[in-house]
C-alpha cells in the first residue's frame, strides 16, 4: 500500500525540505563546538533555499497527501512571508544573543522546527493536519521561550506558554473531534461535503467549530484567550518574541482562514456573531490595556494583540459571498505590513535593551533621536505603520481591511475598528514624543545586523506603500483553494 | 520624467530637494537657514510660475493631470492632480506665508535648526498636495500626512506644555479624519472610483447616504477649521507652537479645513450640504460670536489671537453655507484674509514674546512710546484683522455677510438672523483687538523691563511688509483676487442649485 507518491513530496517539497534541514543540523549542532557562527549561516541558507523553493511554487495549485496537504497561492503567500520573518529573526538573533551571554546551537534547530510547524499549518487541509501543525510549531517555542534559563522571567515566560498552550490543545482536539462526530471526516473537503449533502448532528459541527475557534484564537491571542501573551512576550528573550509575534500570528490566521473559508462556510450565520464579538473584544480590550503599559516589550506585546483584532476584523467579514476575495487578500496584506513594522521595532527595541529584561522602559528610550537618529527615525516610522497613519504600508493594510469589512456590510465593526486606532495612535505616539522630544541618555547597541534590520524594514514600510500595487495584486491573487 | 516635469507636481515637491540637500549638512545652522530660505522662495517662485499658466477665465480644473497608481483588487487608485479657482489662491497663500515663517524664525529657533527645517519643508509638501490632489485616496495621504510634522514642530519646538500639546493636536486630527477614510471607502466601494472628477460627474448618491457621508467628511474637516464646539485642541497647538508654527497654523493648516468643506462637502454632496446649511450656519455663528467672547476674556496675546481665530474661521464657514457665489467668493478670500492678518498677528506676538520672554498682556502697557515702528505694524494689522474698511478683512467679512443675508432672505439658510448675530461678531472684533492694543500700546510705560525694548529690526521689518502689502492690496482693489475664482464658484453655485433641485 502506497502512503504517498514522489508527487507528493515535490507539493510540499518546501517543507520537506527544511524538515530535513533541520533535522540535519540537528546533528550538526551536536558537533559544532565552539563554532557559533556556524549555525545561524547553515539555517540562513536552509532559510533562503525553502524561498527559492517557494518562489518556484508560485502559481501552482495541487494537493497531495490524500487531500490532507495544499499548495496554493494563499499557502505560498504565507510561507513566504513567514520565511522572510524567519530570516529576519536569525539575522536579529546572532549579536543578541551574544550580547545576552544566551547562545545556544540548539536555538536555531529550533526555530527551524517551529517553522516547518508554521509552514504545514498554512497548508493544512485536514484538522488532524492542523493539530500536528500547531503541536509542531508550539512545541520548540515554548522551549524557546525557556531558553534563557535560569533568568526566572524567560523559565516562567516558557511554563506559562506551555502550560496555557497544552489547554488550548486540547480545546481544539475536541473541537476536531466533535467536527468529525458531524461529518464523519476530518479532511476540509469532506466536512464541506457532509455539510453540503445535510448533517444529522448540526450542532456538533457548530460547537467543534467554536472549539477549534478557541484553540486558534489562542494562538493568535485573541482576547479573551491573550492573558499570556504579554507575559510570555515579556519574558522571553527578544529575539523570540519578534519571532514567535509574527510566525505564530501568521500561521494561526492561516489555519483559521482555510478552515473557515474553506470547511465552514455554511455554519457562517452561527460563528460570524462569535467572531465578531470576540474581534471587538480584543480591539478595544488590547488597546485600552496597551496605554497603561510603561514597559516598550509590553506595550508591543499588547499592540499585537490588537493587531490581530484587525485582522479578525478581516475574517468576520468570511461568510459573505462577495466579499470573501477581499476577506483572504486584506488580511494577507495586512499581515505583511504587520511583519515589517513588528521586526521593525523589536529590532530597535533589542538595540536599546541593556541586558535581559533591562533597559526596556519608556523612559529608556528618552532622548534617543538625538543619539541615534537613524534608529529613532526607523521606530517613527514603525509606530506610523503600526497606527495606520500615511504614508507607511500599514496605513495601505489598514485601508484594504476597512474595505474588506464594509464589503461585508459591516459598518459598525469599522466604526470601532476606526476608534481603535485612533486609541492605539496615542501609546505609538507616547513612544514618539519619549524619542524625539525628551531628553536622555540612552545607552544603543548599534550592531549591525539590528541597524540593518530597522533601517531595511523601514525602507520597505514606506516604499512598498507608494509601489503596493504588485504587492497587492501578489495578495489578491493568493487564492484560498475551495472544495 | 513626464510625470516630475507636471507643473503641479514641480511645485509641491520642489521643498523635498531642500529637505535632501539638509539631510547632508550637520550642524551648520546658518546654512541651513538659507537653504530652507532658498527653497520656500523658489517654491514661492514656480507658483508665480503656476499662476502664470492659469486662466482665470476657464472655470475647470487646469493643468491638470492623472496617472493611474494603484491598480490591485479591482481598484484604482489614480494620483490626480488639479488646480482651479478654489485653490489657486490657497495655494499661492501656502507658498506665500512659509518663506515668511522660515525668516521670522531666523533668531527665535537656536536649537536644532536643521530639524526644524526639514519639518517645516515637508509640511509645505503636504499641504500644497492637500490642495492639488484630486483623488480622494491622494488627497488623504497628504491631509494625514501633514500632521506628522507640524506634531513634531509643536512637539519639540513649542512651550512648556509642548508634548501634551503635540499629542492632542495629531489625536483630534486623526479623529475625524479617520471618519472621512471610512466617508472615502464607501465612496469607493459603492462609486467605484476615488477620482474627483469622476465622482462628480458620476453624481447620483441618494440623499440618504449624502447625509451620512457629508456627516464623515465633515467630522474631519470640522475639527480642523476648527468650528465650535470641536476646537478645544486649538488654543493648546497654538500657545505651545513656536512662533513660525503659529503662523502656519492658523495661515494655511486651518484653511485645509474650510477647503476641505468647498472641494469635497459642496460638490460631492450638494443635497447634504443644502439640507444642513442652517445647521452648519448656526454652528458657525455660535463660533463667531463665542470665539470673539473668550478671546476678549484671555490674558495671553496668543490665547487671544488664537481664539480670535475661531471668530473669523467661524465668519468663512458662514460664507460658504450661504451657498451664493458672494457667500462662497466672500470665504475664499476670507481664507487668504485670515492667514495674512492672523499670521502677522502670530509674528507679532513673537516679535514681542523674543524680547520679553511673555505674552501676559499685564506685562506690556505705552509701548506705543518705545517700539513705535512695532506699534504702528500693530495697529494695521488690528484693523485689518477686525475688518476696517480699506483694509483687507473688511472685503472679505462684508462680501461674507451680504452672501449670507441674500440666502437668508431667499436661500439655503433661511433666515436673516444669521447675518445679524455674524454682524455682531464684527463689533466684538473691535472690542477684543482694540482691547489688546489699548492694554498693550497705550497707556503709561508700568513695568520697568519694557523700557529698554528695541524696535523691529529690518529683519523683522521685512518679514512684515509684504504682508502689509496684501492687507492693503486686497483692501482697497480686491478685484484681481475674485477674478481668479469667480468662474470657478459660478460653476459651483450653479451645481449647487442643480443639486438641490432634485
Amino acid at each position: 500500500m502506497d502512503f504517498f507518491s514522489s508527487a507528493d513530496l515535490i507539493t510540499a517539497l518546501p517543507l520537506v525540505f527544511l524538515t530535513g534541514w533541520a533535522c540535519i543540523l540537528l546533528l550538526v549542532a551536536a558537533f559544532a563546538g565552539e563554532r557559533q557562527g556556524l549555525l545561524p549561516a547553515l539555517s540562513l541558507a536552509g532559510l533562503l533555499a525553502t524561498a527559492y523553493l517557494l518562489v518556484s511554487q508560485m502559481g501552482v495549485e495541487a494537493e497531495g497527501f490524500g487531500g490532507m496537504f495544499v499548495t496554493d497561492g494563499f499557502s505560498t503567500f504565507i510561507n513566504i512571508v513567514l520565511v522572510l520573518g524567519g530570516v529576519l529573526s536569525i539575522a536579529l538573533s546572532y549579536d543578541y544573543l551574544k550580547r545576552m551571554n544566551i547562545a545556544k546551537p540548539e536555538y536555531y534547530v529550533l526555530m527551524l522546527f517551529s517553522m516547518s510547524g508554521m509552514m504545514l499549518m498554512a497548508s493544512a487541509a485536514d484538522l488532524i493536519v492542523v493539530f500536528l501543525a500547531l503541536e509542531l510549531l508550539s512545541i520548540p517555542l515554548y522551549v524557546l521561550a525557556a531558553i534563557a534559563r535560569p533568568d526566572a522571567r524567560s523559565e516562567e515566560a516558557g511554563l506559562k506558554y506551555f502550560l496555557l498552550g497544552a489547554f488550548a490543545s486540547g480545546f481544539l482536539v475536541y473541537g476536531i473531534a466533535l467536527v468529525y462526530g458531524a461529518a464523519g471526516t476530518t479532511l476540509l473537503s469532506g466536512v464541506v461535503a457532509a455539510a453540503t449533502a445535510g448533517l444529522e448532528y448540526p450542532l456538533y459541527m457548530v460547537l467543534g467549530a467554536g472549539l477549534i475557534l478557541v484553540g486558534l484564537g489562542f494562538k493568535v491571542a485573541a482576547v479573551p484567550f491573550h492573558m499570556w501573551t504579554p507575559d510570555v512576550y515579556d519574558g522571553s528573550p527578544t529575539s523570540v518574541t519578534a519571532f514567535m509575534a509574527v510566525g505564530a500570528k501568521a500561521a494561526g490566521f492561516a489555519a483559521l482562514l482555510r478552515i473557515l473559508v474553506a470547511a465552514f462556510p455554511s455554519i457562517s450565520e452561527q460563528i460570524t456573531p462569535v467572531l465578531y464579538t470576540m474581534c471587538v473584544a480584543t480591539l478595544i480590550i488590547g488597546n485600552l490595556l496597551a496605554i497603561s503599559q510603561s514597559n516598550v516589550k509590553r506595550m508591543l506585546a499588547y499592540s499585537s494583540i490588537s493587531h490581530a483584532g484587525f485582522i479578525l476584523m478581516a475574517v468576520v467579514a468570511y461568510g459573505n459571498d462577495a466579499a470573501r476575495f477581499d476577506v483572504v487578500s486584506s488580511a494577507l496584506f495586512y499581515l505583511l505590513s504587520f511583519t515589517f513594522a513588528s521586526f521593525g521595532s523589536w529590532a530597535v527595541v533589542m538595540a536599546v535593551e541593556k541586558g535581559l529584561g533591562r533597559g526596556l522602559e519608556f523612559k529608556d528610550y528618552a532622548g534617543l533621536f538625538r543619539r541615534s537618529p537613524g534608529l529613532a527615525i526607523a521606530m517613527l516610522v514603525f509606530m506610523l505603520s503600526f497606527a495606520g497613519v500615511p504614508p507607511t504600508l500599514g496605513f495601505a493594510g489598514k485601508f484594504y481591511l476597512f474595505r474588506a469589512v464594509l464589503e461585508g456590510g459591516f459598518l459598525w465593526l469599522a466604526i470601532i475598528g476606526v476608534v481603535a486606532s485612533l486609541i492605539s495612535a496615542y501609546y505609538y505616539l507616547r513612544l514618539v514624543v519619549v524619542m524625539f522630544m525628551q531628553e536622555g541618555e540612552p545607552e544603543v547597541h548599534r550592531e549591525s545586523a539590528l541597524m540593518v534590520t530597522a533601517g531595511l524594514t523601514a525602507v520597505a514600510t514606506v516604499l512598498l506603500f507608494i509601489f503596493s500595487a504588485p504587492l497587492l495584486n501578489w495578495a489578491s491573487q493568493a487564492l484560498l483553494r475551495i472544495f | 520624467m513626464e510625470f516630475l516635469l507636471q507643473p503641479l507636481n514641480v511645485l509641491t515637491f520642489f521643498p523635498i530637494l531642500g529637505v535632501v540637500i539638509l539631510l547632508f549638512l550637520k550642524e551648520q545652522q546658518n546654512l541651513s537657514r538659507w537653504v530652507a530660505l532658498g527653497t520656500s522662495l523658489v517654491t514661492f517662485g514656480i507658483s508665480l510660475w503656476v499662476l502664470g499658466l492659469f486662466n482665470a477665465s476657464n472655470p475647470g480644473l487646469q493643468l491638470d493631470f492623472e496617472y493611474n497608481w494603484i491598480q490591485a483588487a479591482g481598484w484604482t487608485i489614480k494620483y490626480a492632480m488639479g488646480i482651479d479657482g478654489l485653490s489657486i489662491l490657497l495655494v499661492l497663500l501656502t507658498t506665500f506665508l512659509t518663506p515668511i515663517a522660515i525668516l521670522s524664525t531666523w533668531h527665535s529657533v537656536e536649537e536644532r535648526v536643521r530639524d526644524f527645517m526639514v519639518f517645516f519643508l515637508l509640511l509645505e509638501v503636504g499641504m500644497l498636495g492637500v490642495f492639488l490632489a484630486q483623488d480622494l485616496f491622494l488627497f488623504y495621504i497628504f491631509w494625514e500626512f501633514t500632521l506628522v510634522p507640524m506634531y513634531f514642530l509643536i512637539g519639540i519646538w513649542g512651550g512648556a506644555q509642548r508634548m501634551y500639546a503635540a499629542i492632542k493636536f495629531f489625536l483630534y486630527t486623526m479623529a475625524g479624519s479617520i471618519l472621512m477614510l471610512l466617508a472615502i471607502l464607501w465612496l469607493g466601494i459603492n462609486q467605484g472610483s476615488f477620482h474627483l472628477p469622476t465622482l462628480l460627474e458620476l453624481g447620483n448618491i441618494p440623499a440618504q447616504e449624502q447625509f451620512w457621508l457629508f456627516l464623515a467628511f465633515a467630522a474631519a474637516f470640522a475639527i480642523k477649521v476648527p468650528m465650535w464646539p470641536l476646537h478645544s485642541w486649538l488654543p493648546d497647538a497654538h500657545v505651545q507652537a513656536p512662533t513660525a508654527g503659529s503662523v502656519i497654523l492658523a495661515g494655511v493648516l486651518l484653511k485645509l479645513g474650510t477647503y476641505g468643506f468647498l472641494r469635497f462637502n459642496l460638490q460631492l454632496f450638494p443635497q447634504a450640504a443644502v439640507q444642513l446649511a442652517p445647521a452648519m450656519a448656526t454652528l458657525a455663528v455660535i463660533g463667531i460670536v463665542y470665539g470673539a467672547i473668550v478671546s476678549y476674556s484671555q490674558k495671553d496675546v496668543k490665547k487671544l489671537v488664537a481664539y480670535s481665530s475661531i471668530s473669523h474661521l467661524g465668519f468663512v464657514m458662514l460664507g460658504l453655507f450661504a451657498l451664493n457665489a458672494q457667500g462662497i467668493e466672500g470665504a475664499i478670500l476670507q481664507m487668504v484674509n485670515h492667514g495674512i492678518s492672523t499670521g502677522a498677528l502670530f509674528l507679532i506676538v513673537g516679535f514681542i514674546y523674543e524680547r520679553r520672554h511673555t505674552r501676559e498682556l499685564s506685562e506690556f502697557g505705552g509701548l506705543w512710546s518705545i517700539m513705535p515702528v512695532y506699534a504702528v505694524l500693530t495697529l494695521i494689522v488690528s484693523l485689518s484683522s477686525m475688518g476696517l474698511p480699506g483694509l483687507n478683512g473688511f472685503v472679505g467679512e462684508f462680501t461674507i455677510l451680504l452672501g449670507a443675508w441674500g440666502a437668508g432672505q431667499n436661500g439655503a439658510l433661511g433666515s436673516i438672523w444669521f447675518t445679524v448675530f455674524a454682524a455682531l461678531g464684527v463689533i466684538l472684533a473691535a472690542v477684543y483687538m482694540l482691547y489688546m492694543f489699548q492694554k498693550m500700546f497705550l497707556g503709561p510705560v508700568t513695568v520697568k523691563a519694557n523700557e529698554a525694548l528695541k524696535d523691529l529690526t529690518w529683519r523683522e521689518l521685512a518679514v512684515m511688509i509684504p504682508l502689509l502689502i496684501l492687507i492693503f492690496w486686497i483692501g482697497l482693489y480686491p478685484k484681481p483676487f475674485f477674478a481668479l475664482m469667480h468662474p470657478a464658484v459660478e460653476q459651483l453655485v450653479a451645481m449647487l442649485q442643480a443639486g438641490a433641485i432634485q
